[in-house]
């Protein structure tokens, strides 16, 4: 049983483990801005690059690219690497809770925006703060409910 | 107009849960085995330890999986009465729903009967490890 890990037909894409912990300290910090001058236009911002990182992958959003770029040619020690697949997935469901978010902002009911900013940007600080990948937590259940 | 109250709520909040699960990973519970169920060679495909079973459920989808089958393949080469089996979740949903099995890595310690004493969410520390193993007689 040990072939699960080698066994799959999709190319694995692996990536520095520290890029999407850079990400989810930008991306606290963006959506805290969002969350206390209510500006939707931020959370649209921040919304775009959730699109970005769900669809390409983490490692193309301005974050990744600002990894790779300017961070990571300053750091010590030897990168751990990580699939893309879990990332990009937490990518997705910062998407999903923006679009809610900005749905509520543009139909004028801002409770929506609070709540749904502020969950987007607890699982932004626990990842951030704790290296809590809510994505990977929530996967397996998702799984469970949907399959027969 | 800015609004602190909301994002005070948010962070205190979020801290104390990520304390709260940091402390949980990893941990070896007790009380969250089904009561009446037993694993066996037939179930999992391979034979069981002759003492105990580390049953790792792991995903493809997992980065923290890789860590533990390492930590834990590589700590029964020197334990011979204990076998580590690695399951994937995803092909296994019917055991998943019968052990209840909410997140991978999830590691199930079972004794030769197949029944489980323990489980770790998360990646488990050699001391907890070792500790769990040596109680299972």
């Amino acid at each position: 049983m040990s072939e699960v890990l080698e066994n799959r037909e999709v190319a694995k894409i692996y990536i520095d483990a520290r890029g999407p912990r850079f990400a989810a300290i930008i991306t606290t910090i963006v959506l805290a801005t969002a969350l206390v001058t209510q500006n939707v236009w931020v959370l649209v911002a921040q919304g775009v690059v959730f699109l970005i990182g769900a669809v390409k992958g983490p490692q193309f959003t301005p974050y990744g690219v600002i990894f790779k770029s300017a961070i990571k040619p300053r750091l010590k020690g030897v990168a751990s690497t990580e699939d893309v697949r879990p990332p990009k997935f937490a990518q997705a469901v910062g998407f999903v809770f923006a679009l809610v978010a900005a749905i509520g902002a543009f139909a004028g009911v801002d409770l929506v925006f609070t709540i749904a900013v502020g969950a987007a940007l607890a699982a932004a600080f626990l990842n951030a703060a704790f290296n809590y990948c809510l994505g990977c937590e929530i996967y397996l259940l998702l799984v469970r409910f949907t399959s027969k | 107009m800015k609004t602190y109250l909301p994002l005070a709520i948010v962070i205190a909040l979020s801290t104390a849960y990520g304390f709260w699960w940091k402390a949980n990973q990893g941990a070896i519970r007790t009380k969250k085995a089904v009561p009446g169920h037993r694993l066996s060679a037939e179930i999992l495909g391979e034979a069981l330890g002759t003492r105990a079973t580390m049953v790792q459920f792991s995903s493809a989808f997992c980065t923290p999986c890789r860590a533990t089958h390492s930590l834990l393949s590589q700590m029964v080469e020197s334990i011979k009465d204990v076998k580590h089996i690695q399951v994937d979740a995803e092909s296994h949903l019917e055991l998943v729903r019968e052990l209840d099995i909410r997140s991978t890595p999830t590691t199930l310690f079972v004794n030769s009967q197949g029944i489980e004493v323990g489980r770790a969410a998360g990646t488990p520390k050699r001391d907890q490890v070792l500790a769990a193993l040596a109680n299972i007689v």
